[in-house]
């Protein structure tokens, strides 16, 4: 049985004779050479997914003017960020759309502009126009502000996405007889597309899927710069349904990150606008996985024909919450541009992009592979199904069984 | 003769029927392929006229003697590629197969030729990465 160490994987990092390939990379080479031998030869799997991502958004320390100000509104190009916190500690939302934005008033709005783009537009180092109102105090004496401001003048700037990698996704259909505009793009009337929004085999948390080695603390790539996993993301359903392989078959574990804004490139935090429904921020984001031992490398050779999304009509059954499911299909099927649905044959069209999960885990082992990307252990593990949690208690306990891969 | 031309109305002649005089009294056919007013009151209309290129000509000069711009259409679509992120989202909306997500490379490219200006891909792709342009 195979067993490496994190300190061991990094030392050959260091020693620029670790073996790193993408999660892409893996599948073939564990169908040629079996698991025991791949989980010798090979020391770290890369993943990758770059698609919209609704759940971020940054802390910004906006710095002191003289006088001081205790910011009680603040706009950044004419989109609010959220001030309830220290004086100019700001919290922007990827969402938020400006004040002054028709949003649906003549549908389906268009939502060209919002907090998505103000962050791609710090990231690309354009001036952005900061507005700020107070009321005033004997401390922070200051009523008004308003200056351009770039993110490199910002004493800090902190992305800090409470919900990203979502670990499976629907796939959204419209069983109804008009077009809907949702959040999973524009969905044509009688199942006219099938939109769907993960990289599947390439993707972060199908590749561990029992959260062994990702949880608080994992280092990982995030926007084109260093970030950290630092819990598990609003939403976290661990219980979600597991096929026999462990992988979930709806929507399941996310994840919340961390990392510096001015590292980040705007080829990889993009804001981005969804017809009728609003704006949001498509994100890069990769993690490293360390071949710990045997059943590390069974979970990440997972591929799109073993991974199974549920199709979920959004005229109907996501807008009212019924949890229907019309029918599951494989990642390879959606990824093939045509899926089966009710016996018709329905286009499908993803909403994240494959390439860009491709280019990350690319990048990613090259960072590696340079000895310029060091692995950490997560801190502890992020809650599995049955609501253990290991941050429950004081004592935080080692990977339990339960978190084994087994080829079933 | 039959071309495709991009009409603008200024605020104060949007109200007058200019296609009713240029059927009637030019002897012209026309087809509106595209219309809209926008906030200011300004049209734009997008038509084709068929007909002899005598009333054609005459046609233009009516238009223009009473302030309504005209100019061919030359509008075609552009795919910015630095904006795109190679999602593929557009391609279930593209009705003409102009985009195309290749399967292998999971890379999108763009066939001009297959494009039938449309206009549907410019508020469908979520980065603004197809752009009309004149
Ligand atoms: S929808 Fe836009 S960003 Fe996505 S592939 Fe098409 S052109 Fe590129
Ligand atoms: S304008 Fe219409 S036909 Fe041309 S690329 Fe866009 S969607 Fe396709």
């Amino acid at each position: 049985m195979v067993k490496k160490t994190i300190e061991e994987i990094n030392a050959k990092i260091k020693a620029g004779k670790a073996v790193v390939v993408t999660a892409e990379e893996l599948i073939p080479m564990v169908k040629e050479q079996g698991v025991a031998e791949t989980a010798q030869n090979v020391d770290v799997v890369t993943t990758g997914t770059f698609g919209p991502m609704c759940s971020s958004g940054a802390f910004f320390n906006l710095g002191h003017p003289k006088p001081r100000i205790k910011m009680a509104k603040v706009l950044l190009n004419g989109v609010e960020a959220y001030t309830g916190v220290a004086a100019v500690d700001v919290y922007l939302g990827a969402t938020q759309i400006p004040e002054t934005d028709p949003a649906n008033k003549n549908f389906p709005g268009e939502f060209n502009y919002g907090g998505g783009h103000v962050l791609e537009d710090l990231v690309k180092g354009k001036e952005v126009l900061l507005e700020a109102t107070a009321y005033g105090t004997d401390c922070y004496p200051r009523k008004k502000l308003e200056k351009m401001i770039r993110l490199d003048e910002l004493p800090q700037a902190i992305l800090f996405n409470p919900r990203n990698a979502y670990q499976n996704y629907n796939v959204a259909v419209n069983l109804s007889d008009r077009t809907l505009y949702t959040y999973m793009g524009i969905l044509k009337p009688n199942l006219g597309n099938a939109n769907y929004s993960s990289a599947g085999q390439l993707s972060p948390l199908f590749n561990d899927p029992y959260y062994r080695v990702t949880g608080p603390g994992t280092k990982i790539f995030l926007g084109g710069g260093v970030g950290f996993v630092s819990w598990n993301g609003t939403q976290h359903n661990p219980g979600a349904p597991r096929d026999a392989h462990g992988v979930p078959t709806a929507p399941a574990g996310t994840l919340a990150v961390i990392g510096d804004l001015k590292q980040m490139s705007p080829r990889w935090l993009r804001g981005v606008s969804f017809l009728g429904y609003g704006v949001s921020l498509m994100v890069g984001l990769g993690v490293p996985i360390p071949v710990i031992d045997e059943d590390m490398i069974r979970c990440a050779a997972v591929s799109d024909s073993e991974i199974f999304a549920p199709v979920v009509d959004y005229s109907e059954s996501y807008p009212q919450g019924l949890g229907e499911v019309l029918t599951t299909v494989s990642y390879a099927e959606l990824r093939s541009g045509e899926i089966n649905v009710n016996g018709k044959k329905v286009p499908a069209a993803p909403l994240s992009s494959y390439y860009g999960a491709r280019q990350i885990a690319q990048i990613l082992k090259e960072w590696i592979m340079d000895g310029k990307f060091l692995l950490t252990a997560p801190a502890f593990n992020i809650p599995l199904a049955g609501g253990i949690s290991d941050y429950q208690g004081l004592v935080f306990s080692d990977s339990d069984p339960a978190r084994g891969c087994h080829n079933a | 003769m039959k071309e495709k031309m991009v009409l603008y109305f200024p605020p104060t002649v949007t109200e007058q029927p200019f296609i009713y005089y240029l059927i009637k009294d030019f002897n012209l056919l026309v087809n509106i392929l595209k219309a809209d007013i926008n906030p200011r009151m300004e049209g734009r209309l997008v038509v084709e006229i068929g007909g002899e290129k005598a009333d054609f000509a005459a046609g233009l000069d009516f238009l223009q003697g009473r302030g309504v711009k005209a100019f061919p259409l030359e509008q075609e679509i552009i795919w910015v590629e630095e904006r795109c992120t190679q999602c593929g989202a557009c391609t279930v909306i593209c009705p003409a197969g102009a985009l195309h997500l290749d399967r292998v490379t999971m890379q999108i490219s763009f066939s001009g030729d297959k494009c039938v200006v449309c206009e549907h891909c410019i508020k469908a792709c979520p980065s603004r990465a197809m752009e009309a342009r004149f």
